[in-house]
């Protein structure tokens, strides 16, 4: 259209716009959930929003610079952006910001963030680009044992103090793998071994804990999950809490803004558990409909990617989808009780800043691959 | 190139089916929690967020029969701290401690308790607990409440009775018409967050309290008083132990009053009414207090002595074994099988007729007519005419009749029990069996309730009352008046005499066991006016001092009493009747 000479490329404008609807839903839903808790503590009931607000349109500014950059230009700086990872972790557990007894802060000024953000981008980028150079020889027992070789250290660095951001790492991985590699098998067999864990959490859980390779505290947690109801003031409190949350929401909710258990008893309602008090004021309808959004970013990353003009950008958009996925599926799943607790955020909704600001940068990743797409060959 | 792009693009779609799956599978799991789950958790959602206050419901206040209000409700005020809402600690601890005038030990105790709500004191009087209100301390709850108030002070203690911290009746009609009295309690539900904190502008749903019934009861203030005055004097002037006075309606067992002195303060209940024994324990406090909560009338029995001959001579009379102009002779004793029996007049009445023995209140006499019944008619009246049983009385713990068994019973008992002795009964047993005797032979049941009325006045319970018709035949009841009225016309009872008015009654002194120690229950039981009785009273003294004869210290207090209640319950003297109404 604009300039005939120039091929029409492809800008995934239903993609931004979702991604827009739901940051502006997120920050409707952080003013509902935390407005209480932020007037009793900051004497200012839009603190949590407006903070969310000025970092989510920092974060679009950028991924709107990014969109149009070539990915290719970007991709170069994979190796760098990885080894930064490390400085940056290292320097986190160092020197981090202790928050509620876990370092995972890293100031510099008066501008602080989640080093972990960083390291799910750095290695997307590095993962793709790696990936993409091997080619066919992905396939090999070698190569896979290479992205494994590369992802595990900085993994396991991360899950140190953040092992639900550990396990989302090394998820990315795997999903990124899964897509790039011809071989089935070993990934559905992990992903089986995983799932009969988690059925068998309970017994499996004791039998660990007898031989001293999980700790009592750890199989606490499980019994909690188990059963919160038995265990109301320790540990079952948050989760029984959103359960209430949820529970008390039924098919339509009570309203937006309405829902009791933010008052302080669903402990930082903005965060982790925003789910919760979506369900409680928007009930059954409100909920499936966040989650079909999600799918629905899916469904456009998957169209990007299947259409991406080369390997490097399918994998990107990849890393992001799963990225996101694993985020959505395992929040919702810890909101709902259905896997044991662990802290994981809800992207575009939850509060925090690093998350949504990486978010929007990975956004505009996706976005960019998407404008590489010709319309017409 | 391209083969691989088509594998990369089937392992995407894979990929996202899966996603799908599992996003599905988590909307499964949504509407699980949020339809099929949805009220298990709301209910325990809202129990979370509900906080339930109480709203006391007012007691219902006690009247007497002229509405006078003889228990009533003041508004105290509960001071309690939420320990998640107190700012300054050290504060309202030194706050609490001064305007409280409390220790500071256990006020600190209690204020940095880690508890939803820690009550302070109860029963705080209205205006501390304004001026606690006033100082506006965080954390800090004033809660008025109801606490009981007797505008009389002392007036029918035993029989109004008292009320516990918990506004809850511990003695007398305050514990026998708990039910009626005390109402029920309302509550607001209202919503919190997780602090505590009541959120404004949310529904609250609100119980409105209902208040107690007022209970009427039959008791008269001013007879109340008069006996009550009259009782103290009686006491103070004989230096008696205590002085029991019971005004009953013979006609349907109402009582107008019941006084025993020494009363004590039903404001402060725990209060002894006597000196303190220095260095008395804590248990022996208990102990007097539970002796000074004692209603003497119901709660303990007594040997009634000759004022038991009425039953006697109404059983020898029901059962025909002897009548008015029969023939006796007292040489001072009667020998009964190996026992010498001796009448109060050592030189005995000499010959005498029945009525002049009951005029007399001559034992031989009376062990004659026992003796002529013999002990399974007789038994059989003291059955028929109740005295086995319980009155009934409508106030806690009254005390059984102590009887010989039937098959224990010789001729020397049946004379001993002939004229009131060696078997005891109450004083309210007493009355409430002469009255049965002397109103035309109808056991009433005595009592003080009579109508519970609900605060809004829209229901109004009236109390029935049993009553056991003919246990003797009007014809014995109208010849028990007439010789009863001769007691007091001429006889033993003559200083009960009141001018003007027909009464008739029954002295009595028993003696207190163990006998040795020579201490005396004089009493007195009279009514009038004495061809219609209204009105019959039973004044037991105990332990007077001096003269301890029932006919000669007894006698005059009903005499007192009487003269002035008579009137005040519209019955006039007959010979002044004339002459006052012109």
């Amino acid at each position: 259209m604009a300039k005939k000479k120039k091929p029409r490329r492809f800008y995934d404008y239903s993609l931004l716009i979702a991604v827009i609807f739901l940051t502006a839903f997120g920050l409707v839903m952080i003013y509902s959930a935390s407005s209480y808790t932020a007037q009793l503590k900051f004497n200012n009931a839009a603190y949590f929003m407006n903070r969310q607000l000025m970092i989510a349109l920092a974060g679009l500014a950028a991924a709107l610079v990014i969109s149009r950059l070539d990915y290719h230009w970007y991709a170069r700086f994979a190796v760098f952006a990885y080894l930064l990872s490390y400085v940056l972790m290292i320097a986190v557990s160092l020197v981090g910001e202790k928050i509620n007894g876990k370092r995972r802060w890293l100031g510099v000024g008066p501008v602080k963030f989640q080093p972990t953000e960083f390291v799910k981008v750095a290695l997307i980028v590095l993962l793709a680009t790696l990936i993409s150079q091997l080619g066919v020889k992905i396939n090999n027992w070698r190569a896979m044992g290479l992205v494994a070789g590369l992802t595990l250290p900085i993994a396991g660095i991360v899950a140190a103090n953040n092992l639900s951001s550990g396990i989302i790492i090394v998820g990315i991985a795997f999903v990124m793998l899964f897509v790039a590699c011809k071989k089935n098998w070993p990934f559905f067999l992990c992903a089986a071994m995983g799932g009969l864990a988690v059925v068998t959490a309970g017994p499996l859980a004791f039998f660990l804990e007898k031989i001293k390779l999980l700790k009592p505290y750890q199989l606490s947690r499980i019994h909690v999950w188990l059963d919160p109801e038995a265990y109301p003031r320790d540990g079952g409190y948050q989760v029984l809490q959103g359960l209430y949350a949820i529970g008390s929401g039924g098919l339509v909710g009570k309203g937006l803004g309405e829902s009791i258990q933010k008052m302080g008893f669903v402990p930082e309602a903005q965060n982790d558990m925003i789910f919760s008090i979506i369900c409680e004021e928007l009930g059954l309808f409100g909920a499936v409909s966040v989650i079909l959004i999600f799918l629905f970013m899916i469904y456009r990353f998957m169209l990007i990617a299947g259409n991406a003009p080369d390997l490097l950008g399918a994998l990107l958009v990849v890393g992001v989808l799963g990225h996101i996925a694993i985020q959505v599926i395992l929040n919702i799943a810890v909101v709902t009780n259905t896997i044991p607790n662990t802290g994981i955020t809800l992207p575009f909704i939850s509060y925090g800043g690093t998350s949504v600001l990486f978010l929007m940068m990975e956004m505009g990743m996706v976005l960019s691959v998407s404008g590489q797409i010709r319309l017409e060959k | 190139m391209t083969s691989n792009q088509t594998g990369h693009r089937k392992k995407l779609l894979l990929l996202c089916t899966l996603v799908t799956l599992a996003m599905a599978g988590l909307m499964g799991r949504l509407g699980y929690l949020m339809l099929y789950r949805s009220a298990h958790y709301s209910q325990l959602a809202e129990d979370l967020h509900q906080r339930e206050r109480t709203i006391k419901a007012a007691r219902g206040r006690i009247l007497d029969a002229n509405g006078t209000v003889i228990a009533d409700n003041r508004t105290v005020c509960t001071i309690s701290v939420i320990y998640n809402q107190v700012k300054n600690r050290e504060q309202v601890i030194e706050a609490l401690c001064r305007e409280l005038e409390m220790e500071e030990e256990p006020v600190r105790r209690k204020v940095e308790k880690r508890s939803s709500r820690e009550i302070i004191r109860t029963n705080v009087d209205k205006e501390t607990g304004d001026r606690v209100r006033s100082l506006h301390l965080e954390g800090v709850k004033v809660d008025e409440d109801y606490k009981r108030f007797y505008p009389y002070d002392t007036l029918a203690s035993r029989v109004v009775g008292f009320t516990g911290g918990d506004n809850q009746g511990i003695i007398g009609l305050e514990v026998v018409y708990e039910s009626w009295l005390k109402g029920i309690n309302g509550t607001i539900l209202t919503m919190t967050d997780a602090a505590g904190v009541e959120i404004e502008n949310t529904f609250e749903d609100r119980m409105e309290p209902v208040a107690g019934n007022d209970l009427q009861i039959s008791l008269d203030v001013n007879i109340q008083q008069y006996a009550q005055q009259a009782a103290y004097e009686t006491m103070e002037r004989k230096g008696a132990r205590r002085v029991s006075v019971i005004v009953m309606n013979p006609k349907n067992g109402e009582i107008l009053a019941m006084v025993n002195v020494p009363e004590f303060n039903l404001n402060e209940p725990f209060k002894l009414n006597q000196e303190e024994p220095a260095g008395i324990t804590a248990s022996g406090k208990q102990e007097l207090l539970n002796q000074m909560w004692r209603n003497p009338s119901i709660n303990d029995t007594y040997e009634p002595g000759s004022t038991f001959k009425i039953i006697t001579a109404a059983a020898g009379l029901e059962a025909g074994v002897v009548s008015l102009n029969d023939r006796f002779s007292c040489p001072g004793f009667r020998i009964v099988e190996d026992r010498k029996i001796r009448c109060h007049k050592v030189g005995g009445h000499g010959g005498e007729t029945f009525l002049q023995g009951a005029m007399n209140s001559c034992n031989p006499v009376f062990i004659d007519v026992g003796q002529r019944l013999g002990v399974d008619a007789y038994y059989r009246y003291f059955e028929q005419f109740g005295l086995k049983e319980k009155t009934g009385i409508d106030l806690p713990g009254e005390a059984a009749t102590i009887m010989h068994r039937k098959e224990n019973m010789g001729m020397v008992e049946l004379a001993t029990v002939s004229f009131g002795q060696s078997f005891q009964i109450t004083p309210i047993q007493l009355v409430t069996t002469a009255a049965s005797i002397v109103n035309g032979g109808n056991r009433v049941t005595p009592h003080f309730a009579v109508r519970a009325v609900s605060a809004d006045k829209s229901r109004v319970h009236r109390f029935e009352w049993p009553v056991k018709e003919h246990i003797v035949s009007e014809q014995t009841s109208a010849t028990m008046r007439q010789i009863l009225e001769c007691v007091v016309a001429e006889g033993s009872g003559k200083k009960a005499a009141v001018a003007g008015f027909r009464i008739g009654g029954k002295t009595a002194t028993s003696e207190k066991l163990p006998r040795s120690l020579k201490k005396y229950i004089s009493s007195f039981v009279g009514f009038a006016p004495a061809d219609d009785p209204q009105v019959i009273a039973l004044i037991t003294i105990d332990e007077p001092q001096g003269i301890y004869y029932g006919g000669t210290i007894a006698a005059p207090v009903i005499a007192d009493i009487f003269q002035n209640i008579l009137p005040y319950m519209g019955i006039w003297p007959q010979t002044e009747e004339t002459g006052n109404n012109g």
